[in-house]
């Protein structure tokens, strides 16, 4: 980084985004590209890195092994797991979730998806869009990422034709219109050459658009979880029982949506007890309001049994229904099936608690998107199942609430978390 | 209808907090390593913040190469009794005396931490640690969960790594296991200043310019301690420096520097051109995959 990136400190928002690809699409290079002429390489990284080109028998940098984090990965070539890498620009900070594209990983491909504000999802302009492109679009979308960038990548191997530009859009926008994201951009771009991707290039004249850094700077970050009613899952409760604070009972959690203020009526649930907030605390400091995602503290006017687990909900809106039972799709990770004859256990919004799949209904092709009816769930699978649970949860559907509408499945005998989960209808 | 921003240190306060009150919540014996380095110093103040009211709820631990720089030392022992928190210090001198490492001459005693630690943990029977990794700093870390799983024996296993979707964290362990947990994982070495000057939080002296008798030695700079003994031909030269990292004073290296508070700091941090680590850290250039390798048997 140079002076000029130096950010003002108070001001910089966050903005989270994965990449899906393979090492062969140039995603590497994208990000390398990304990352060098945003001059957050640092020069003993550049270094280490000619030092491996060289060691390889190759010529110049090769930007793609700044993406590559594990021995097995450099070794092989290809991306296994989801690395993170951090640069900032004058306007914001990036958190890149690099995330690897090949099906037997689809796994890692949902953990790093699973936290981003945006995707972007990289075409080679010579094929167009693969199959691979495909699966990573519904994936995205199925994850309730609101922003997909296509990036129309190696534009410079065809000469840079705006014609193969547009058939690639037209080509893959019903597709993606089928898939329901609110917001798609296509770049043409030249990782290799650098056109498009932080700087414009000469190469491009007739693309008006952004260039991806312009609009990964401009994109609003997330702008949804503000405007939905607030929502608070307690996740633990405060009870100094000093001599300082003898009566204090605080609850402390992150906001996973909306807002409060001292004063706002609210809902505790499951009980359905009204009461209002008192105070917000953070640290040492008393806040005026609170908002998503802020980790905070509160303290009520009346005094309720509230536990873990347990939601303060704000009575602005309608309230999430405490359920027992509702329709999901998950994204099973485990190398085991699905076994109906073990417990699973569900964590969802600080509550866990024991879950039956009472129904397969479907699982899905990623590749394809057809509907398939299986007995059982195999590592890697989508599939639509009709859960159960042994005590209520409030959920609200992951389209509407990603933070309420998700949850995870933990096989209660190896602890291993066997699939991820987004509730369709609450 | 118009929305306030949190700003990116906000949200990333906020999700250490949020981490560090799962941990709490799930795990029935978490300790925080706590080594008076500026990334726990943030640790510990999220720590703090996190509970407030309320102490923090559980036991603070430096593994001890007793190579430590005596600042360091003397501010950890300040800080912990300002918070009247409990620390233990489990220190490598003693696994060195009693045989269960063996230190080689010239070898860095940050490796020998990991049987110490491995050791402790299994004493005290943690099954949960908090550590200050940063992703940033090098690329098996950027690797990692936030919850890592560690075996019974202490180990990482970088290609079984659990899903960590979201922030529903699996916290789950059997006996013997246990997680490192790493709640400033999404963190940069700017962002932990950044941090130090809005929440102004002391750190200690080395880490600003002072002046300092070092030697140069393959091609990066020491400070002459006992320690650091300058070979025949090798001149001491003052110098005003300053430490990027603190930790074993053998192999850690300063760097010239003119930044006497945070701000300059941040200053210096956003024009640097080096790592952190490339920059002071003798023994993360071994290889490749030093870090990787150090990580699969239990580091931190």
């Amino acid at each position: 980084m140079n002076a000029c990136n130096t950010p003002p400190l108070d001001s910089m928002e966050l903005l989270r985004f994965s990449t899906a690809g393979s090492v062969d699409d140039g995603k590497s290079t994208l990000i390398g590209r990304l990352l060098y002429d945003a001059k957050s390489i640092f020069e003993d990284t550049l270094e280490s890195i000619a030092h491996t080109t060289s060691k390889r028998g190759q010529n110049g940098l090769d930007l793609a092994l700044l993406t590559d984090g594990l021995q097995a990965e450099r070794e092989q070539g290809i991306t296994i797991d989801v690395a993170y890498r951090y640069f900032a620009t004058p306007r914001r900070k990036f958190i890149i979730a690099d995330t690897p594209g090949h099906e037997q990983y689809t796994r890692n491909m949902v953990t790093g998806a699973s936290t981003s504000d945006l995707a972007i999802i990289l075409i080679d302009a010579r094929k167009g869009p693969l199959i691979q492109s495909r699966r990573h679009a519904y994936l995205s979308s199925l994850l309730g990422i609101h922003h997909l960038i296509l990036a129309v990548n190696k534009m410079d191997t065809v000469n840079y034709s705006s014609d193969r530009f547009h058939d690639i859009r037209k080509e893959f926008e019903p597709f993606l219109k089928k898939l329901g994201v609110p917001h798609l951009y296509f770049i043409p771009m030249s990782a290799l050459h650098g056109d498009m991707v932080v700087e414009r290039g000469d190469n491009l004249d007739w693309y008006k658009g952004p260039t991806l850094l312009e609009l990964l700077e401009t994109v609003p970050v997330n702008p949804v979880a503000a405007r939905v009613p607030g929502r608070l899952p307690v996740q633990l409760v405060c009870r100094p029982q000093s001599g300082e604070y003898p009566d204090f009972r605080g609850y402390m959690g992150r906001i996973e949506s909306g807002m409060f203020k001292p004063g706002d009526p609210v809902t505790i649930l499951p009980s359905g007890r009204q009461t209002r907030i008192r105070h917000i605390y953070l640290g040492e400091k008393e806040l005026s309001e609170a908002i998503a995602p802020q980790s905070i503290q509160v303290t009520l006017d009346d005094e309720i049994d509230i536990s873990r687990g347990d939601l303060i909900a704000s009575n602005e809106n309608t309230l999430p229904n405490p359920i027992r039972e509702f329709d999901a799709m998950i994204c099973w990770f485990s190398e085991a099936p699905l076994d109906r004859r073990r417990k699973y256990l569900i964590k969802h919004a600080n509550r866990t608690v024991k879950a039956i799949i009472e129904r397969i209904g479907y699982t899905v092709d990623i590749n394809t998107l057809e509907q398939k009816h299986e007995q059982t769930i195999q590592v890697n699978d989508i599939a639509h199942i009709h859960l159960k649970v042994l005590q209520p949860i409030m959920a609200e559907p992951y389209r509407d609430n990603r933070k309420l509408g998700a949850f995870i499945l933990i096989d209660e005998s190896t602890n291993l978390t066997v699939a991820g989960g987004m509730i369709e209808k609450a | 209808m118009s929305f306030k921003h949190l700003t990116h240190l906000d949200t990333l306060e906020s999700e250490a907090i949020h981490i560090i009150r799962e941990v709490a919540a799930e795990c029935k014996n978490p300790v925080l390593l706590f080594s008076g380095g500026k990334d726990s110093i943030v640790m510990l103040r999220l720590a703090q913040k996190a509970f407030l009211p309320g102490k923090i709820p559980f036991p603070l631990m430096h593994i001890d190469t007793e190579h430590n720089f005596p600042e360091v030392i003397e501010f950890r022992d300040r800080r912990v009794n300002e918070l009247e928190a409990r620390l233990i210090v489990r220190s490598v001198q003693k696994s060195i005396d009693t045989g269960r490492v063996i230190e080689k001459p010239g070898q860095s005693r940050n490796t020998l931490q990991t049987t110490t630690l491995l050791d402790a943990i299994e004493e005290f029977r943690f099954d949960a640690c908090f550590g200050g990794a940063r992703r940033d700093e090098e690329k098996a870390r950027a690797k990692e969960r936030i919850f890592s799983f560690r075996d019974e024996f202490g180990q990482w296993d970088p290609r079984n790594q659990r899903p960590e979707l979201w922030d529903l964290y699996n916290t789950r362990v059997h006996p013997g296991e246990h997680m490192r947990v790493f709640p400033i994982s999404n963190w940069t070495e700017l962002d932990i200043w950044q941090y130090i000057l809005n929440e102004q939080l002391e750190v200690p002296s080395l880490y600003y310019a002072h002046e300092r008798d070092v030697i140069e030695r393959n091609g990066a700079l020491l400070p002459v301690s006992h320690l650091v003994i300058p070979k025949p031909g090798e001149t001491p030269r003052r110098m005003t420096v300053r430490f990027r990292t603190v930790g074993d004073m053998s192999c850690t290296c300063p760097v010239i520097s003119e930044a006497r508070d945070a701000n300059d700091i941040i200053l210096e941090t956003a024009m640097t051109r080096i790592t952190e680590r490339g920059a002071t850290r003798m023994d993360d250039k071994t290889s490749d995959t030093s870090m990787e390798l150090r990580k699969k048997e239990g580091y931190f």
